[in-house]
């Protein structure tokens, strides 16, 4: 929040007037709230290993993180030109791999990789969108500068959070929102379902009907199926309400069979068709893969994107950017050491104190090195996996982190942030101004996933 | 609305109904054992029949005690219809069925769940009972009070109170059942005092003690006692009003749908049987016979009901 010279940072100066005027106790206070405020909506997640704890609450810090217009402009000009890379990377090495037979990309990374759906091949989904939604994950270093850690291209979650986070801070400080003109966020759901019909397919007459596929109750995310469902305005189904009839899609109602033209899938592609990709699978629908290359459902986001958002593609996204879209990257990749390569890997196992080690298709923070917190021995032990299977890790340095103030009991102190704005592509690309801000909430730490601990907070965009 | 919808919602209500019926049933059963001299942990025994779950019960306790009787309808998660597990499956329910309720509804719902997680979490203190009860009553009101003063009067509506009734019914049957024998007139001394307390006890696990004196006479009389429970549909928990509920539930379901189903003819018969009956053909017939067919026809109706919207294929 601070400057150089311990002035508040611009955006921040309203905030801090305001701030500086409340009692301290009074602030706690309004911490607690918000936390049942929460909890009693039932904002829970889930934690996958833990049977006592089925159920968690995302600590939420009640100051938010703001940014101003003009920083934001150019981000959101960054991101966009992202995404439309990422279309276009997609389509491309499920069509002619121009991108291959140009040497740019090595043909083994695309087709041995897990991502890739040989099934997809020459098929255009509708509208030609292969990732409906992204969630591009980004942290800043300093003035103007942003690098992109990660594009989560396949079902970027969190955006419920995006939208409680405002919801309770509406609540809780109306009149912030009349000091600071803060960019709506609000309009995402309504947005999110305009952009789902607009992509319906062919097949589809009369007004489209759009459906979210959830994996059921026990997901992790679940809460965040049932708030979009909701706010949308659609079913929410899950696997076994659905089924394939005379070519369609349908789900089970209580009058009958009904069509399903848009399906924004929560589940991921192994799961979606137990005929096409994993047998065992009870949350998918049989039979789904055949209905969507007949052109007689839009599935969200396409089946097959997890190869444009792979750990092992991530080094190549300044290439990919500059191949189709003519331009240098606006935004900057965090630099990337690839295991694979023994250069790189001699590289990583001698500077592992200063480096953060990733699984290759790994998520949610799990399986990661952070060096420079790690102890002597997790670093030893992370270098005997390292050494045993190269090719399944990335390194990457630890950025100096730009921090944002949080609430603690003894008043503000500063704490290391990503942010992830959400973004919806149709035949436009559009970026909701603001996203989802997770934040360190131990002293010093570089990990914000809410798996590990991390928080989430309130983002402001200004107007100008 | 999805089939999976109607009956998440059907099982939501049905379970809360449940949850608040066993409260009412310790509720009575520890009012026999405060004003009843003599009275023994047997006395629970029966209230555990009433609950359907004696067999069970047996099958993990040795003896009845009052402790673990009460114990065991409260907050036992390995008996399914405790007022904990109830809880748990309706709220569980719920969230499945969330997109399909009000916002107050689901938050009365989570905050019903939240308190009595914790309140039943561990032993409840006898001293503490009363009080436990009252909360677990006030809940399973505040998220009937949400639902009825917020939901849409549609389809989702009707599954819910169709879930309510059929649940309803079927406790108030059982009810009965458990105790059929001190409603029969050969064997009950009209006046002594034990059977004062037995009917007590049956009128209180409805919460029907009072009004029971608005509508016949101060004096408890085993016929009037039956004919309030089963044929009076002016008294919210009988099985007329239940029937009456759940065939208008399901006639609007029809007109909105414009589908009638088995379902349909199945409420419908039982509720010309019980608009038909007079309690003495009731009472002649036998009392217990009357009560098993009926129990077995709701269950059925309940078959019906999820076959023909759906449920579950």
């Amino acid at each position: 929040m601070l400057t150089a010279d311990n002035l508040p940072r611009p955006p921040y100066k309203t905030y801090q007037e305001w701030y500086d005027a409340q009692d301290p106790a009074h602030l706690i206070q309004k911490s607690r709230d918000a936390e049942n405020i929460f909890r009693k909506t039932g904002i829970t997640f889930a934690v996958y290993g833990h049977a006592d704890s089925s159920e968690k609450l995302i600590p939420f810090d009640i100051i938010p993180r703001i940014i101003s217009a003009r920083e934001w402009r150019k981000l959101a000009q960054g991101i966009e030109q992202r995404v439309l890379a990422l279309n276009a990377f997609l389509d491309d090495i499920y069509h002619k791999q121009e991108i291959i037979r140009a040497g740019r990309i090595p043909r083994a990374l695309i087709e041995k990789n897990d991502a890739f759906l040989p099934e997809m091949i020459g098929f255009k989904p509708p509208g030609g969108v292969y990732t409906h939604i992204v969630g591009t994950d980004i942290v800043r270093t300093g003035e103007d500068q942003f690098y992109v850690l990660e594009d989560n291209a396949r079902t970027p979650s969190g955006v419920s959070y995006m939208l409680e986070n405002r919801e309770t801070m509406m609540q809780m400080f109306p009149e912030l929102f009349t000091m600071n003109k803060v960019q709506r966020v609000e309009d995402y759901p309504y947005l999110l379902r305009q952009s789902l019909a607009s992509l319906a397919p062919p097949g589809c007459k009369g007004k489209p009907r759009v459906a979210v596929l959830t994996p059921g109750i026990y997901n992790s995310a679940y809460y965040e199926h049932s708030f979009l469902a909701d706010t949308m305005g659609v079913e929410l189904v899950e696997g076994s309400d659905l089924r394939v009839i005379d070519g369609k899609v349908k789900m089970r109602t209580t009058r009958g069979y009904e069509a399903i033209d848009v399906l924004y899938r929560r589940v991921d592609d192994d799961f979606l068709d137990p005929l096409t990709f994993r047998p065992d699978s009870a949350l998918g629908i049989p039979g789904i893969m055949d209905v969507y290359r007949s052109g007689n459902i839009t599935i969200a986001n396409a089946p097959g994107t997890g190869i444009s958002d792979d750990k092992a593609i991530y080094s190549y996204m300044p290439e990919i950017v500059e191949f189709y879209t003519g331009r240098k990257p606006i935004l900057e990749n965090v630099p990337t050491w690839r295991c694979s390569e023994a250069d790189s890997l001699k590289y990583v196992l001698e500077h592992l104190e200063e480096l953060v080690v990733k699984e290759v298709h790994g998520s949610g923070g799990y399986g990661m090195l952070v060096g420079p917190t790690a102890s002597k021995k997790e670093r030893a032990d992370f270098a005997d996996k390292l050494k045993a299977k190269p090719a399944n890790y990335i390194a990457q340095p630890t950025l100096s982190l730009s921090t944002v103030p949080i609430l603690v009991n003894k008043g503000i102190a500063p704490r290391h942030v990503d942010l992830r704005p959400y973004v919806l592509v149709s035949d436009k690309v559009k970026i909701i101004p603001g996203g989802l801000t997770r934040v360190a909430l131990k002293q010093g730490s570089l990990v914000v996933n809410s798996s590990q601990g991390g928080g989430t907070k309130d983002t402001w965009v200004l107007e100008d | 609305m999805l089939g999976r919808t109607a009956n998440g919602l059907y099982w939501m209500f049905r379970y809360i109904e449940r949850a608040e019926n066993i409260a009412r049933l310790v509720d009575a059963g520890l009012r026999v054992s405060l004003t009843r001299t003599g009275s023994t942990d047997g006395d629970w025994d029966g209230v555990l029949q009433s609950a359907g779950v004696r067999d069970a019960f047996a099958e993990v306790h040795d003896t009845v005690t009052a402790a673990n009787a009460i114990d065991y309808l409260l907050r036992d998660t390995a008996n399914p219809s405790s007022v904990l597990s109830c809880i748990e499956s309706g709220r569980n329910n719920a969230r499945m069925v969330r997109t399909a309720l009000t916002r107050e509804t689901w938050e009365a719902t989570n905050e019903c769940w939240i308190e009595l997680k914790q309140l039943l979490g561990r032993k409840v203190k006898a001293a503490d009972l009363p009080e436990a009860i009252d909360t677990i009553k006030r809940r399973a009101g505040l998220i009937r009070g949400a639902f009825h003063g917020s939901m849409l009067r549609n389809d989702l509506y009707n599954f819910s109170r169709i879930g309510t009734f059929i649940e309803r019914a079927d406790n108030t049957s059982r009810i009965l059942d458990v105790k059929y024998y001190v409603l029969l007139p050969a064997v009950s001394q009209v006046g002594s005092s034990l059977d004062n307390f037995q009917w007590e006890s049956i009128l209180r696990s409805v919460s029907a003690h009072r009004s029971y004196g608005w509508v016949y006479d101060a004096e408890y009389r085993p016929s009037n006692i039956a004919d309030f429970l089963i044929l009076n549909v002016r008294m919210p928990r009988s099985l007329a009003y239940c029937y009456e509920k759940i065939v208008s539930n399901l006639h609007y379901l029809e007109e909105d749908y414009g589908q009638r189903h088995r379902a349909h003819d199945t409420a419908a018969t039982i509720k010309s049987m019980l608009k038909r009956g007079s309690i003495s053909d009731i009472m002649d017939q036998g009392l217990h016979e009357f009560l098993e067919d009926f129990i077995s026809r709701n269950n059925q109706l309940s078959a019906d009901i999820s076959e023909g919207y759906r449920f579950y294929q």
